[in-house]
């Protein structure tokens, strides 16, 4: 049976599958891939469905492979996806810095388990995020996102794709164990109510292309590879012609502009949601499955009369800086509730400055946390 | 309104289809909201399994069952395990060839051989759509036709008169057992 690129209608679907699902919707047609649970269901629904769609799946030897792939692909023109798990991240790292330097559009998914090292293969953490900002070496533009539903992951998977294609950036979907595995209502709309965004490409005389010389808005018009135009990559730091340049001052030119391409057009990327956080006393920050359980407690709250928020990052990086200080002015307490042992939470301390009292809540991976537990911290937290 | 429905049993049951398909008469011919969470670890094959599902009038916050309102067991170990955590209000749905109770089991105990009826059919892979029949006359949670057409649509297209048969049987079961019940 062949099935459309684009499954319209409401299905009952595993989170996985849902962001294998985004992915071919946004007009992923390559994916190159090592199995990991909890990941693997995202490579198994994309061999399944690649080939129906004329797209190409690749089993890869490693991660280190399936990272290069993928921006190999890319750089031809195709939308290109690979998705792991903690080791798997971990070793897709050097070639997600490569990605970022050589500018080329692709999405990462990590579905997070409990690590560190092998650590706890088949349950949920979030502790790969401060990995997801600084992971590779070097300074560079990272873009993630986090899912809180099957729903958000194919919602996800395509404002990935599109950010990601706009911004000519790795962008990572950073997922986890309970999103992952978990099977919900998804509503995937018609084919054309689905906004795609294409990258910007070069269209002027191919032998004055300048492969990394960028307009006003910071991003390089981009040539694919057989088209005509000669196009050098290097890892090493490069001018305008792409050509090696190892100087500092090429090193702030080129690394400068990366990472303010992104800042430049944060407001652009950024989402979050908001929940009663005009009264607040108290405002819970968190994101991805915690930031659900989250929307739970401040409820809860809220009927007991605490004047609690909710912030639920969609965007964890770049992180909402200007706003969550704005936030921190009117407001006693921030409480951050992640599944790991404090990584968003230093992010919103050095953003908060003091100017509010910032809780960091624990809850031990392998354990998905309860909204009573948080509420008695949201109760504790205005006595 | 939240209902815990939590289905146990050994891997290769159908346990997890199980979980699936209620979760599918909730979400998509229901119109409520369902979550679904399979827990597996490396044992999982040949060894205890189950899966979870929360339904709600609403939007599922906590999508994890922490007391279940429903026990579906289908082995000794899976009531083994679950024995804790039923309550004089549990409604615990088992395969009475599968699990034998302690004597004076608390909880609204419905027993049916959906093993035993699935083998009369000629096959006992369908014993967990028996069970899901069982489950909709039971537990009332769904209409017929939504839980029927919720096993139609996902079973393979050359099973699905098989299932059909299967799905009626353990409905049927479930019914005269609530007679006998009210006749009491």
């Amino acid at each position: 049976m062949t099935r459309p690129r684009v499954l319209t209608g409401t299905h009952f679907m595993h989170g996985d599958f849902a962001v294998a699902e985004g992915g071919l919707a946004a007009g992923c047609k390559f994916f190159a891939g090592y199995p990991i649970t909890p990941a693997t269901e995202v490579a198994e629904r994309m061999a399944a469905r690649l080939p129906e769609i004329g797209g190409v799946y690749i089993q890869m030897e490693d991660e280190l492979g399936s990272m290069a792939a993928i921006l190999g692909a890319s750089c031809a023109g195709v939308r290109s996806m690979t998705s792991t798990s903690g080791p798997g991240f971990s070793l897709m790292q050097e070639n997600i810095g490569l990605g970022a330097v050589l500018e080329v559009p692709c999405v990462v998914v990590d579905v997070q388990r409990g690590g560190p090292s092998t650590g706890l293969p088949t349950s949920v953490s979030q502790q790969d995020m401060m990995q997801a900002k600084w992971g590779s070496h070097g300074d560079y533009p990272i873009v993630a996102y986090s899912p809180a539903s099957p729903q958000e992951c194919f919602d996800i998977a395509i404002k990935a794709f599109n950010t990601a294609e706009k911004y000519r950036t790795p962008v990572l979907v950073m997922s986890d164990e309970v999103v992952g595995h978990m099977t919900e209502r998804v509503t995937i709309p018609e084919e054309s109510a689905i906004k795609i965004v294409d990258r910007k490409l070069y269209e002027g005389d191919p032998d004055k292309y300048l492969p990394y010389r960028p307009d006003e808005d910071l991003i390089p018009p981009m040539a694919l590879a057989g088209d005509g135009c000669k196009v050098h990559m290097t890892g090493l730091i490069h001018d305008e012609g792409g050509r090696p340049s190892l100087t500092p001052e090429t090193e702030d030119i080129l690394v400068g502009r990366l990472l303010d391409k992104v800042v430049k057009h944060a407001e652009a990327i950024m989402e979050y949601e908001e929940i009663g956080t005009e009264d607040a006393d108290v405002i819970v920050v968190a994101y991805g499955i915690t930031g659900r359980i989250a929307n739970r407690a401040v409820e809860l709250a809220r009927k007991e009369g605490i004047k609690a928020g909710l912030v639920r990052l969609i965007t964890v990086w770049p992180f909402p800086v200007d706003y969550i200080r704005k936030l921190s002015e009117n407001v006693k307490t921030i409480l951050v509730p992640e599944i790991n042992y404090g990584q968003i939470v230093l992010e919103v301390e050095r953003v908060v400055g003091g100017r509010a009292t910032v809780e960091q809540v624990t809850y031990v991976p392998g354990t998905l946390p309860d909204p009573d537990s948080m509420l008695k911290r949201i109760r504790e937290a205005v006595k | 309104m939240r209902t815990e429905v939590k289905l146990s049993g050994f891997g290769g049951q159908g346990i997890i289809l199980g979980g699936y398909i209620v979760g599918k008469a909730a979400t998509i011919y229901s119109d409520m909201h369902a979550a679904m969470i399979q827990s597996y670890g490396p044992e999982a094959r040949g060894g205890a399994c189950s899966s979870e599902v929360v339904i709600e009038d609403r939007e599922i916050s906590y999508p994890s069952v922490e007391k279940p309102d429903i026990f579906v067991l289908m082995s000794q170990e899976a009531y083994e395990l679950s024995k804790p955590l039923i309550k004089e209000e549990t409604k615990v749905l088992v395969d009475e060839d599968l699990v034998k109770l302690d004597e004076g089991q608390i909880g609204h105990i419905s027993a049916i051989p959906s093993l035993k009826f699935a083998e009369d059919l000629g096959r006992k892979i369908v014993a967990n759509i028996v069970m899901l029949g069982f489950f909709t006359s039971v537990t009332e949670l769904f209409t017929k036709d939504a839980m029927k057409e919720a096993v139609l649509s996902t079973v393979p297209e050359h099973t699905r008169e098989l299932n059909e048969k299967a799905f009626e049987k353990g409905y049927d079961h479930g019914l005269q057992l609530k007679k006998g019940r009210n006749a009491e």
